[in-house]
């Protein structure tokens, strides 16, 4: 059975050894000033490409967008 | 001067009275988005607006930004200040000119309650959010992103993370040929607003829906 994970309540396939970086790829997230939470926790960016996100994780992504 | 002061608040539903008076909440930029936003939480008579900002005005601030042509070429935080006081003088408002960094968030903003994100730049919105989350991971902050151009309010909407909010449609950037404008940053500053007394007034259930309106 497939397992999925949420990204901002999308659901997304897990896969093993899935990082930050794979999951801005699939949902084609090209913003480059993001906040990204995985269950609650602040990643920051230097961890993008070895965060490994846990099966069933709750992923949140903002992006920052200039203009104020 | 009381007498004006229990008149200024006479619309007010009286349960709301002393959350006002007590709540501090301080807004990090006074441009387009804080000024919008100080003005409105001073016209509520929010107790205290803590305000930080570097800038001077310029003319072309004027199409969105909370200040008059004969204010051109002062601080962004003196000439608000200013204003804010024509507005009501019974609020406190503490005016910081400074260039808020990752070593002085804590100093200037960390007595209110809660914490507006009003930048222009997306590293800076970046910046102070985590900055915030990691400092003080119980007190909200509402952030802003996406508000260029005109027209679409359908998608300017709210995301909630955890004590983290974003007010705006998270897609329209300031660039070229989209600059921000005065109908939509003032719609996404006061959904900021709006929101902060939401968080302010959420343990009285009278709130949100008064039907005694007059």
């Amino acid at each position: 059975m497939k397992i999925l994970i949420k990204v901002n309540d999308n659901p997304l396939e897990w896969e093993k050894n899935m990082t930050i970086d794979t999951i801005l790829k699939k949902m084609k997230y090209s913003f480059k000033m993001l906040v990204v939470k995985v269950n609650g926790e602040l990643v920051k960016k230097s961890e993008f490409g070895n965060f490994i996100i846990p099966e069933e994780a709750d992923v949140k992504v903002i992006h920052l967008i200039s203009g104020g | 001067m009381k007498e004006s002061r229990s008149a200024f608040f006479a619309h007010h539903d009286p349960a709301l009275i002393d959350k006002i008076r007590k709540a501090v909440v301080s807004i990090a930029g006074a441009g387009g988005l804080g000024s919008n936003v100080a003005y409105s939480l001073a016209r509520v008579g929010i107790g205290k607006l803590i305000i930080a900002d570097f800038d001077i005005i310029e003319i072309s601030n004027l199409n969105r930004q909370q200040y008059f042509i004969d204010q051109v070429g002062q601080l962004k935080v003196d000439a608000l200040k200013h204003n804010l006081g024509k507005i009501q003088p019974f609020s406190e408002y503490i005016m910081h000119n400074i260039k808020i960094d990752e070593d002085n968030i804590s100093q200037i903003f960390g007595e209110a309650d809660l914490l507006i994100e009003a930048f222009d730049k997306a590293v800076m919105k970046k910046m102070l959010i985590e900055k915030w989350i990691s400092l003080f991971p119980d007190k909200p902050v509402i952030c802003a992103s996406g508000l260029a151009g005109y027209g679409r309010n359908d998608i300017i909407g709210i995301q909630k993370i955890d004590n983290l909010y974003i007010c705006g449609d998270q897609i329209s950037e300031t660039s070229g040929s989209i600059s921000p404008m005065a109908p939509r940053v003032g719609i996404v500053a006061n959904m900021q607003a709006n929101l902060a007394l939401e968080i302010l007034f959420q343990d009285i259930s009278a709130g949100s829906c008064n039907e005694n309106i007059d």
